[in-house]
Formats: structure tokens, sequence, C-alpha cells
């Protein structure tokens, strides 16, 4: 098994462990997603029909409209939401989302494109105070 | 970051619950970003549409709600993005009761605390627009956008709790859009091909956007030859917004603070990109559909303005909607109430059209109405809204006003 750290900016939220699911996209909670179900919903979205629930999803930015911030929130309290976002470059809102749900949420990261980083099925380790995320793979 | 008297006091909860609340979630916001201190806004303005909040966010906002009134009131004027329900059609949309009540549940916590239901996405047309130089706290990136953009005011992207915060406390961190270093271009594009609808306007924006593609550039465009007014910069910067996430734009020689590309740029600096016609036709050849049944033509987001009533208006005057087909223009209540008066609404829907004010279409639990109602294929003059509602299980596409009512009328597609 291969093991491995990645060092970020200073995100929000809990540290967390999970399943990565990745994809070299954009992220909208309002755009991208079918909440009810807990699925990718947008046909031209790369992870379209795949669950989000309780992975840690990678994406390169965010885009779109200011719903998401009260979105994570909700797909929180329902326990359908992923457990950690990583992107290259996050905008405003998914921070103040993240912010509100206590989700982990990163950026900015040292060691280059986390989309070609981080591969779907590693396992990720996410400490959003320390801005240091573990990957671990097969 | 840096706290005076007053913000620490609010963060110790001197100030009572919300303003502790609104301080933490601002100071961990502040910190993501790397801002060293607090900015005053002169105003706030918050989506939080209930399909967004679920229960979730409204009982969050009864929380606030049911504080000591000298502790929930908001410290500056602060104004509301379009609800997710017009309580006048929202059984004929297929909207339930449980969303009707939500939003009553919603709206009487926001009253509760000082804020004015405005309602409106277009708020930099009908409400108070702000003064180059204004800093502010705003919500919706279309409203955000153009505030920067097109008069010249300071603001992030804030989603409804940064608003909140914001509102309550008279503040917001001072990152990105409030430093003076983050408003220069980084990306230059040159268009070879003249946008003339709104709906071409709204294409530009989306393909700026979608090239652009993120929060942190900074797109400056030129060659732009005719004289864009409010509505043209409405649907631009909400496309530009919506497809690429993007909170500011220049236009040399239009925008404010580009009186002059090197005012924006130092020469030579950024590669300029071309904008070609054919950029333009490949972008509305995304949105296909054309002899497809035709569900729904809408006109919103952003919400329209008067000017916008008066032309579906004048094309819609003694012409019939197709049986099958529903038409949707929605305004702000504003606009509404001057439309009524003007006796614009009269003739929208003596066609059979439905006028829907206080809303916007993506924003009022767009899949659920589509299912209820049988809505698959949509149509709309903006370029925002084909983006977002996809999502929702719409096949969408984008053409100019004429052509959606032409489809309206026909009950197919017509390009």
């Amino acid at each position: 098994m291969k093991s491995f750290e990645l060092h970020c900016h200073v995100g929000v939220g809990p540290s967390v462990t999970g399943e990565a699911l990745v994809a070299d996209d954009n992220f909208s909670a309002r755009y991208d997603l079918d909440r009810i179900k807990g699925i990718f919903s947008r046909p031209q979205h790369k992870l379209f029909g795949q669950s989000y629930v309780d992975k840690i999803l990678v994406f390169n930015t965010a885009k779109g409209g200011v719903a998401s911030a009260w979105m994570l929130h909700e797909m929180v309290s329902r326990k359908l939401a992923p457990r950690a976002i990583l992107f290259n470059n996050v905008n405003p809102i998914l921070a103040q989302g993240g912010a509100l749900a206590d989700m982990a949420l990163c950026d900015r990261f040292a060691e280059g494109d986390v989309t070609q980083l981080i591969q779907t099925g590693d396992r990720v380790s996410v400490n959003p105070e320390l801005g240091l995320v573990t990957v671990e793979r097969d | 970051m840096r706290l005076n008297n007053e913000e620490q006091a609010m963060l110790n909860g001197e100030m009572g619950e919300p303003r502790r609340w609104a301080m933490d979630h601002m100071i961990r916001v502040g910190r993501f970003f790397d801002a060293e201190n607090f900015v005053p806004v002169a105003q706030a303005h918050i989506m939080a549409d209930t399909e967004s909040l679920g229960e979730a966010g409204v009982k969050f906002l009864e929380q606030i709600a049911a504080c000591p009134q000298d502790q929930r009131r908001v410290r500056i004027p602060m104004i509301t993005d379009p609800r997710g329900i017009d309580f006048c059609h929202y059984k004929r949309l297929k909207q339930t009761d449980l969303m009707a009540s939500l939003e009553q549940r919603t709206i009487d916590a926001f009253e509760a605390m000082g804020i004015l239901m405005t309602n409106t996405c277009i708020n930099y047309q009908t409400i108070m627009p702000p003064v180059r130089g204004e800093h502010l706290a705003f919500g919706d990136t279309g409203v955000v956008i153009y505030c920067n953009s097109v008069l010249g005011a300071y603001s992030n992207f804030e989603g409804g709790p940064s608003a909140l915060a914001a509102g309550l406390t008279g503040r917001t961190p001072r990152y990105a859009l409030h430093l003076d270093q983050n408003r220069k271009a980084t990306k230059r594009y040159r268009i070879t091909h003249q946008p003339k609808s709104l709906s071409d306007w709204g294409a530009l924006g989306g393909i700026v956007g979608t090239r652009a593609g993120s929060y942190w550039e900074v797109p400056v465009i030129e060659g732009i030859e005719s004289q864009p007014g409010s509505d043209e910069m409405k649907h631009m910067g909400a496309a530009m917004a919506s497809y690429g996430s993007i909170p500011l734009f220049h236009i040399v020689g239009v925008t404010p603070e580009a009186h002059t590309l090197e005012a924006v740029s130092r020469p030579g600096l950024l590669e300029t990109d071309t904008i070609s016609k054919q950029d333009f036709d490949s972008f509305f050849a995304r949105y296909g559909g054309k002899g497809d049944k035709v569900d729904v033509v809408v006109f919103s987001a952003p919400q329209l303005s008067i000017i916008e009533m008066q032309s579906i208006a004048d094309l819609l005057d003694g012409k019939k909607i197709h049986k099958d087909t529903s038409l949707l223009a929605v305004t702000s209540p504003v606009v509404a109430a001057d439309a009524r008066r003007m006796g614009i609404t009269e003739r929208i829907e003596s066609s059979g059209a439905i006028v829907l004010e206080g809303m916007c279409f993506y924003q009022s639990y767009a899949r659920e109405m589509g299912e209820a109602n049988g809505w698959k294929r949509l149509m709309s003059n903006s370029a925002k809204l084909v983006n977002i509602i996809g999502g929702y299980g719409y096949q969408p596409t984008l053409s100019n006003m004429e052509d959606c009512v032409a489809s309206a009328i026909a009950g197919k597609i017509v390009l």
C-alpha cells in the first residue's frame, strides 16, 4: 500500500476520513445534484449518476450560484452528504457553506492539481485545521 | 483576524447569540481566505429559497428569530433575493402546501429580524443601486457581478449564511473583491461578433465564464461596438457568474473601472483570446431541440425588468399560447406592481401566459414542478437558466425572446 501527504491551505470543518470520488470537473450543489437521491444528476457532469454520500469529493473549482451555502447544511441534516470536498481553488460560497454545515472543505494544494494527485477509490484523511490531507492507495 | 472592540464584544456574545454566531462564522470564512480584518458594509442581500434551506435551514433561521428583539435585528439595511413561492399562483404551478408552509415560516423569521422582503435579484434596477466604491454583502451571483462590474461596488459572493452574518454585524471579512489588488484583469477577450439580443449577451457571458472558469479570474472584454444597456449587462453578467463563478468583469470604455485597458491591466501582459461568431453558434447549438414539443417557456433568471415585460406583452398581443405549453414571465414585486398598473400584466396573461412575482423559476422547486406538470423540454432566452436547469431534469433550449414566444404559441421549438 502506498501512502503520501498533501499540503493545502487551512480549511473549514472537522477532520474526517473516507473514500475519494474524483473528477476533473467543477461543482455546484444546485446545478449538479439530486439531493433527494444523493447522486450527481446533471448529465454533463463527469460524475453523473454516481452517489456522493459519505465520499471525499475532489474537484477543480466551484461554479455557479450562492445556493450551495445553504444546501451543504441541508444535506448534512439529512445525512445524505459528502464527508469532505477538496478543490484546487474554491469560491467563497462553498467555503461559507462548509463553515455553516461543519463539513470539511479545503483548497490550494502545494503539490499541484489535486484532481490528478488523488484518484477515485483512494482512502483519504482530511485535517482542515492543519491543512493536511493523507492519501492511502492499494 | 484583527478585531476591534465592538467586533470582539460581538464574538464574546455580549450582544447576543445571533451576533456571536455571525462573528464566529465570518472568522472561519475570513481565515479560509486570509482576511486580515473586517470591512463595514452598507447593505446586505440574502438568498434563502426554501428548497435550498430545507427544514434544517428554516429551523436555523427560526432560532435566530426567536431571540430577543435587540439581539435578532439586523444592523444595516438588508433585503431578500427571490423567494420560492408566489402565494397567488403556487397551486396552479402544482407546488405543495408543505412548500408554502416552509416559505411562510421563512418570511416570518426574516421579518422578525427586520429584513425587508424585496424578493428580487434585480435590486440594482429597482430598489437602491449601489454607488461606486460602496462595500456590500450581496447574495445572488448575478447581483454581485452586476454591482461590482457595472456600478463599481465591492462585494464578494455572499451565500445566505454569510449575508445574514453581515446583516447582523454590519461587516464582512475583507478578502477577494474588497481589495483593489484583486480587481485587475487576469484574462483578456476580444469579440469579433456583436451580440444583439439579450440571449446573445447571455451567450457572451456564458462563453467568457466558461473560458475564465474561476472566481479568482477577472475578464476584460474588448471589441464591443454597441453601447450595452442595463438588461444586456444583466443577462451577460448573470450568465458569466453562472457558467464560471465569475464575480467581476470589465468592458473597456464601458464599465467604470476600465475607462482604458491600461486602467485594469498592464499593456502586453495578457494574451488576447478571440470570441467569434462560430463560438456563439457553438454555444447556442449546445441547447438544441428544434421541432420538439415545448412544455414550458420561461422568462426568468434574472427577473424581468419593466422593459422586458413590455417586450413580451408586445410579442403576445392578440395571440394565444398553445394549449399544451405553459409560458411563465417572472419578475420582481416592484416591476409586477408597475406592470399591473400599466396594463402589461393583463396583456401578457390574456394569451394564457402567467406572470409570477417575487420568485425565480430555478429557486422554486424546479424539479418537483417539472415532475408535477410534466415539463421536460424548457425554452428560455436566459443563458443562466438553461445552464442551471439541466440538473433539475429538464431539456433546455436557448434562443431569443421572439423565438421563445413563437415557440410557446406553436407548441414546439421554433428557431
